[in-house]
């Protein structure tokens, strides 16, 4: 019996604070996602208001239509932030990954020196103010000539994106049998048949989530990129932050709602990494 | 008898003692750790520590005044601020120098600006002088060609002032000009650079100083040729008081050419009509005559100031001490305090909100935990300009919130209420925006918890209520601490959110760094509002790391 289930002894008052609590937590839950789910069904309406229109609320076919979406799939700014999304989240994603692994890696070894130090570095782009990192990258890359290109963008993000990499890849390894390697030393393999062969398929579901994390703050991010880009490396998130800020048009929307599909997307597929992980290492029964 | 026993030693396979075998397995395994780390943190120190740190470094550099005005701030070193007089004619022969190159390398804007964060109205001003410094020294230069007009042919100057081995370049450089021009052929070859002729700064330093910047910034500029000009006017004026002040003696150590041509001016300057440089400063602008401009320059020619910290906390260093800024412009302090204070509110209605949802979550059976675990994940996974633009679209006042309120007969629809681009606008789209990350920690925390503590409690006949707040309470306070410093610094930092719902009482610190980094171009003062902020927020991070351990972060 769970902790949650009313006994059948409990008093009125108790049965009462008992359907209050649910009832609260029902209002919170409600809180957190309704404002996303509104936004889907607004996104289809005909006319160009923020809210739903009396047609709207009568189910009225007419008053849907997917005129936004056509708004988003033919304006060259909407498509050229599309196109600048795809081409940088990617590359920073891979630059993240691949060096954040091979730290995560290094970093779960015994007697690494500094290790806490050096795992406070590398966490810290996750915990400096944005502004500070984009106002401090802005001034630097300006300096070396990486400002407004893509290379300076990707490698921001790439800097942004690593402190997830590493603290799930790490997560991944705290269960990670070291005898397994030992084995396969002791069996011939040498040092990188055994990373590739034993410890990388076992460790793969964190670097994968690591990896869907680095990339949805590289594709979610804009503050740096506004500061390190400029109009020809203007990604998704910039095209809507300027939107919003300037003339708030209902094509934000329809891209929203899109992101949205985005996101429920990677979260099913970190979900059913984290459970598979968690199965291989024995770490939960369900 | 073995080996080992025999020397007292442990021996490995190999023969070697176990011990340094040990040792050396143990450092090869460190350095095997530390060469998989190091590309990362060499990565991270380039693209990220190195930037931060080259802000921190910005917001007390002051380089501009010293670099672009070096002889004045060298001169003005002296001068008695509370004097009530412009400083001495040596500091504005100085300064006429330091102005005339910074206008001919387009300068002096550039300072006039960083000037104008001190005192309003510089960057006009140093305009203005910008325009009207090339004549002073006119009067000099007349009275020179007068004598003897060699004096405005810049062949003349070459002669007196380079270096004979660079007259020599020079010459091979003019040739080979000559020949590419006459063969059609495009010549972009830059002019060798200047060097001076020894012995002409012990003669005539000012001269040789003002030519030797003349003759670099002409090169610098648009790639000029310091022999197809003759100096500005205020080198005359640095002809005329080098030859006021300089002995016959000294002149008489120069070549021939050199003492024919300076022989008679040096003589005939005592006879020559005086400019009067104070009247000629007054006459571009009256604030010239003022000590305050002066004293600006002089307490910014330091090449580090604290002067933009201090304005970040609404001080001011003026040339008699820090002083507190004119009420009108006491903002900063008022910023922090507002980002502190609503940044607090957001963390309580976290923990308000966040305690029963992780409570739910924690003691629900794994399989239905796990389903409303999605509907936390799912904000979590959400971009946060959806997040904010539905919230935007949701608070305004023709939105759904108002209009629900109003079909509800709560508000009528005159009274629609204002709930965005103002305090309350930026709670609530923060709110939820981080309420997953209140969440995430206390559910963490909670699910350690065992049930049976709460049970044993109830059966020694505490209530719910005394079995929740003695028992279960205090032990889910480590995931309440750790969710509200994540919170917070989330919170502190925030920049998006506030700039799109925030209007203008709703933004915070960060609001007002961008807008000195991208409007105001104030760097300095960006940096040390930047900063003050990272200052704080690290301070949280090391107390995080502390508390929680900043590699256990649970993200979902």
């Amino acid at each position: 019996m769970s902790q949650m289930d009313l006994p059948p002894y409990a008093t009125p008052g108790q049965r009462l604070w008992h359907y209050t609590f649910k009832v609260i937590c029902g209002l919170i839950f409600f809180f957190l996602i309704a404002p996303i789910l509104v936004i889907i069904p607004l996104s289809f309406n005909a006319l160009d208001f923020f809210t739903f229109t009396p047609g709207m609320l009568a189910f009225d076919p007419e008053a849907y239509s997917l005129k936004h979406y056509r708004d988003f799939f033919n304006s060259p700014d909407w498509q050229q932030a599309l196109a600048n999304s795809i081409r940088i989240a990617p590359s920073a994603t891979i630059l993240s990954v691949v060096l954040g692994t091979l730290a995560a890696v290094g970093l779960s070894q015994d007697h690494v020196p500094f290790r806490r130090t050096i795992m406070a570095i590398l966490i810290s782009p996750m915990i400096v103010p944005l502004i500070i990192s984009a106002a401090g990258m802005y001034f630097f890359y300006a300096r070396i000539g990486l400002q407004g290109t893509y290379l300076g963008v990707v490698l921001a993000h790439a800097a942004l994106g690593i402190p997830f990499v590493i603290i799930t890849v790490t997560a991944t390894l705290v269960g990670f049998d070291r005898s397994l390697t030992r084995a396969s030393a002791s069996l011939g393999a040498g040092l990188l048949r055994t990373f590739f062969k034993v410890q990388m398929p076992l460790i793969l579901p964190g670097v994968i989530s690591g990896g869907l994390f680095a990339f949805i703050t590289s594709f979610d991010e804009v503050v740096v990129v506004l500061f390190v880009g400029s109009a020809n490396q203007k990604t998704l998130p910039w095209q809507m932050f300027i939107g919003l800020r300037e003339q708030i048009s209902p094509t934000i929307l329809a891209v929203a709602t899109v992101l949205v599909a985005v996101s429920i997307l990677l979260l099913t597929v970190v979900e059913l990494l984290r459970r598979r992980s968690e199965r291989l290492r024995g770490l939960s029964p369900g | 008898m073995t080996e080992a026993t025999r020397t007292g030693q442990m021996l490995a396979a190999d023969g070697t003692p176990l011990k340094r075998s040990l040792q050396r397995a143990l450092r090869a395994q460190k350095l095997r750790a530390l060469m998989l780390i190091a590309p990362l943190l060499l990565f991270i120190m380039v693209t990220f520590v190195a930037p931060i740190a080259d802000m921190l470094f910005r917001s007390v550099e002051n380089q501009i005044v010293s670099d672009t005005l070096p002889r004045s701030a060298q001169a003005i070193r002296d001068w008695d601020h509370n004097s009530g007089e412009p400083p001495s004619e040596d500091v504005l022969a100085a300064f006429t120098i330091d102005m005339i190159a910074a206008v001919e390398r387009k300068q002096h804007t550039r300072l006039g600006t960083r000037l104008n964060y001190e005192q309003n109205g510089l960057s006009s001003l140093f305009r203005k002088t910008g325009r009207g410094v090339g004549d002073i020294g006119e009067t000099y230069r007349d009275q020179f060609a007068a004598l003897d007009p060699a004096w405005t042919d810049p062949g003349t100057w070459i002669a007196l002032f380079a270096d004979p081995s660079w007259q020599a370049d020079h010459d091979a450089w003019e040739a080979a000009r000559t020949a590419a021009r006459s063969a059609g052929r495009s010549f972009a070859e830059p002019v060798p650079p200047f060097r001076l002729k020894d012995g002409m700064a012990g003669v005539l330093p000012e001269t040789a100083d003002a030519y030797l910047d003349f003759a670099r910034a002409v090169q610098g500029g648009r790639n000029g040729d310091p022999a197809a000009r003759a100096p500005w006017p205020p080198v005359y004026l640095a002809l005329y008081r080098d030859l006021t002040a300089v002995g016959v003696g000294r002149i008489a150590t120069l070549d021939e050419a050199a003492q024919a041509l300076l022989d008679p001016a040096h003589y005939a300057v005592r006879g020559f009509e005086r400019a009067d440089l104070a009247a000629l400063y007054a006459g571009i602008d009256r604030a010239w005559s003022q000590p305050d401009v002066w004293a600006t320059i002089q307490t910014f020619s330091a090449r580090y100031t604290p002067g933009y910290f201090l304005t970040a906390v609404d001080l001011k260093q003026t040339p008699d001490g820090i002083t507190s800024q004119p009420a009108d412009q006491k903002i900063y302090i008022m910023l922090f305090e507002r980002t502190l204070v609503m940044s607090l509110t957001i963390m309580g209605a976290c923990v308000l909100l966040g305690y029963p949802i992780a409570f739910l979550l924690a003691n629900l059976p794994m399989r239905s935990s796990n389903l409303l675990l999605i509907l936390v994940l799912l904000p979590f996974w959400t971009s946060l300009l959806v997040r904010t633009s539905a919230w935007k679209v949701l608070l305004q006042q023709q939105g759904v919130i108002n209009d629900i309120l109003v079909w509800i007969g709560i508000v009528d629809n005159a009274g629609r209420l204002i709930l965005i681009n103002n305090q309350t606008g930026t709670i609530i789209a923060m709110t939820h925006i981080l309420l997953p990350f209140m969440i995430l920690p206390l559910y963490s925390v909670m699910k350690t918890i065992p049930p049976s503590y709460v049970r044993a409690a109830k059966s020694l006949g505490a209530t719910n209520w005394t079995a929740f707040w003695r028992v279960y309470f205090p032990q889910s306070v480590p995931g309440i601490g750790a969710g509200c410093i994540l919170v917070f610094i989330l919170a502190i930092g925030y920049y998006i959110t506030p700039e799109l719902v925030g209007g203008t009482s709703g933004t915070f610190i960060s609001n007002r760094i961008a807008y000195h980094i991208s409007s105001s171009l104030n760097w300095g003062l960006a940096a040390a509002l930047g900063t003050i902020l990272l200052g704080v927020v690290l301070a949280l991070y090391w107390t995080y790391d502390r508390l929680v351990g900043i590699d256990k972060v649970n993200l979902g």
